[in-house]
């Protein structure tokens, strides 16, 4: 059985209190590290592989790294908890059951990047966890890991818990920014990159919880053990949502080496009611789907970019025969057309577009053409807008159909 | 509870507002979290309260109201005690989410989007709520219910006054 890290405490009672924390050696390193040089931090965290947890998969420390050279003036450390890519759930899971986890995660990130004040975007609909992960941050106030001259080392840090509104687009970065600091979350263009200018003008690191979360282990046990968990490109455990139809859905914290197969078939039971599976997404609702045959892959963010799909946010949702591939991707399309921010007219008409047309062939009431209609304005637009968001709905609209179009075709009169 | 009367804030709640808005390095970033508290005080965000608001921040009323209109959280119109948000996402729907709204629009007569004529219970349907391993779930005010059945839904809506 591999190690759990980021989940070892998951099962205590209490696993979110201060004491709890502390009696399994929480903050017992944190005096150390924050002694370290912040350069040697950033340098450690880039010899782990640690990528980012949140969709992107981009290596943490290298990013770290491009906040501009002797800037002076404020830096932002934000954290991404906006999480509300379809089928992810390990984020809440973090907030509610190690919350001080998150904290010092994030006392060692805002000292390796010199930042004195941090944000934490929670998406509005997680009540409880935001209520949770806030008293802890107040029993940190209290117990002096937050603040002034924390544990007298003369390194600061304030936190803010800011909630969203409900908007999935506020997930990606410059729309998080744009929402934290009072606006609607409309993306920007990249360029200029938040680590150069970002949250109010400032250089601002971005990062999901659980990149977060493993930084005080990296940094406390070493580089080249994260690195060791994983494979080539990419350290550590990574916490899989796995949800559908399999006999026991859940959070799955397994080194990104395991293979979706074996994420499927042995941690997860297996699927439902002796059914035979069908089709995965492995990464998250925007990640293009696996059939059946495409399962002995590794779970790391090469090994589904070369299986043609993306690690994401690690969110998997398996389905198994029963399912009918054409109603999924209906439902994925009204997502996306609903959860386009408008800004940019591949995305709004598109989304919109290709949401109707699913859904005439769902009802039955197709034409032939369309199939090759959805694929066509779906790659016209790929690759041309102001962020991600699109790029995230053209996998499933072109994976979908291509690999199972026999489905589609079979629902389309005559 | 909602405070129907003329949108204004007490004095406690306007040293609220400047706590929250000292605790950002621009003050206009604390307006979510006032609106928030706009609409836990008042039950919902009125033209008149986004008025108020621009003038708490210093803000021309056209960019509160952008605000407002973009955020699914945020209500314009009143809403019922209790709001019941069905997630329809993929889990969800793999897992029976049509089934679990079909049962609560005959249990409260009332179509998604809808507030039941008693001002009880408002009905959406929303994106993936984000714990889908408890699929088909739904969200009732501050509180998560999955692994729903219609015998659990009952006894939810038993629950709500
Ligand atoms: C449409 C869209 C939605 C996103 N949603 C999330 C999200 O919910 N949580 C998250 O951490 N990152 C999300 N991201 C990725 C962020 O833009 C960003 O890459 C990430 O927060 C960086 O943190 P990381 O490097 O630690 O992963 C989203 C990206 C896009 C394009
Ligand atoms: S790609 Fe879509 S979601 Fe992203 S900025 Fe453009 S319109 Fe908005
Ligand atoms: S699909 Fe319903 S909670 Fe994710």
């Amino acid at each position: 059985m591999a190690e759990r890290i980021l989940t070892r405490n998951f099962h205590l009672p209490e696993s979110h209190t201060l004491r709890v924390y502390r009696e399994t050696g929480g903050y017992e390193g944190l005096s150390d590290v924050l002694a370290m040089a912040p350069a040697t931090i950033i340098e450690t965290v880039k010899r782990s592989n640690l990528r980012g947890l949140g969709g992107a998969g981009f290596p943490t420390g290298v990013k770290w790294g491009f906040i501009p050279k002797g800037h002076q003036g404020p830096v932002y450390l934000v954290i991404n908890a906006d999480e509300g890519e379809p089928g992810t759930f390990k984020d809440r899971y973090l907030l509610e059951k190690d919350p001080h986890g998150l904290i010092e995660g994030m006392i060692v990130s805002a000292h390796a990047i010199g930042s004195r004040l941090a944000f934490v975007y929670v998406r509005g609909e997680y009540v409880q966890p935001w209520r949770i992960f806030s008293r802890a941050v107040q029993e940190a106030y209290d117990a002096g890991f937050l603040g002034k001259s924390i544990l007298g080392s003369g390194v600061d840090l304030d936190v803010v818990v800011h909630r969203g509104a409900g908007a999935y687009i506020c997930g990606e970065e410059t729309g998080l920014i744009s929402s934290l600091e009072g606006k609607k979350g409309w993306p920007k263009l990249k360029p200029p990159f938040p680590a150069v200018r970002g949250a109010f003008g400032a250089p601002t690191i971005v990062n999901n919880v659980e990149t977060i979360c493993h930084v005080p282990h990296i940094v406390q046990r070493g580089a080249s053990w994260f690195a060791a968990l994983g494979t080539a490109g990419q350290g550590g455990t990574r916490m899989y949502s796995v949800s559908g139809r399999v006999a026991r859905p859940g959070v799955y914290e397994l080194p990104v080496s395991v293979t979706l197969r074996s994420l499927i078939s042995e941690h997860a039971g297996g699927i439902a009611n002796g059914r035979r599976l069908k089709a995965v997404v492995p990464g998250g609702s925007s990640a293009p789907i696996l059939t059946a045959d495409e399962i002995d892959v590794t779970m790391d963010v090469d090994g589904l970019k070369n299986a043609g799909t993306m690690a994401g946010s690690a969110g998997v949702i398996v389905m198994d025969e029963s399912v009918s591939i054409p109603e999924a991707l209906m439902i994925v399309a009204r997502f996306y057309a609903h959860e386009s921010c408008g800004q940019c007219t591949p995305c709004r008409e598109s989304t919109g577009w290709i949401y109707k047309m699913t859904r005439r062939i769902v009802e039955g009431r197709g034409r032939k053409e369309e199939l090759d209609t959805i694929l066509d304005v779906a790659r016209r637009g790929a690759g041309t807008t102001i962020c991600a968001f699109y790029d995230g709905a053209v996998g499933p609209y072109i994976s979908y159909i291509e690999k199972f179009r026999d489905e589609f075709e079979a629902l389309i009169p005559k | 509870m909602s405070r129907p009367a003329a949108v204004q804030f007490t004095a406690g709640e306007l040293a609220l507002v400047r706590r929250l808005q000292a605790l950002y390095p621009d003050k206009r970033a604390a307006l979510l979290p006032v609106l928030q508290l706009v609409q836990d005080t008042f039950g919902y965000i009125s033209l008149e309260a986004e008025e108020y608001v621009a003038g708490l921040f210093d803000l021309p009323p056209a960019h509160v109201h952008e605000v407002v209109t973009f955020y699914t959280l945020f209500f314009q119109e009143p809403k019922g005690r209790h709001v019941v948000s069905v997630c329809h996402n993929l889990t969800c729907h793999l897992e029976g989410a049509p089934t679990v709204l079909a049962h609560l629009r005959m249990r409260l007569g009332v179509d998604v989007g809808a507030t039941t004529a008693d001002g009880r219970v408002t009905l959406l349907a929303v994106e993936c709520l984000c714990a889908c391993e408890m699929a088909p779930m739904l969200q009732v005010d501050d509180r998560y219910e999955g692994n729903l059945t219609p015998a659990k839904i009952d006894r939810i809506l038993e629950g709500l006054e």
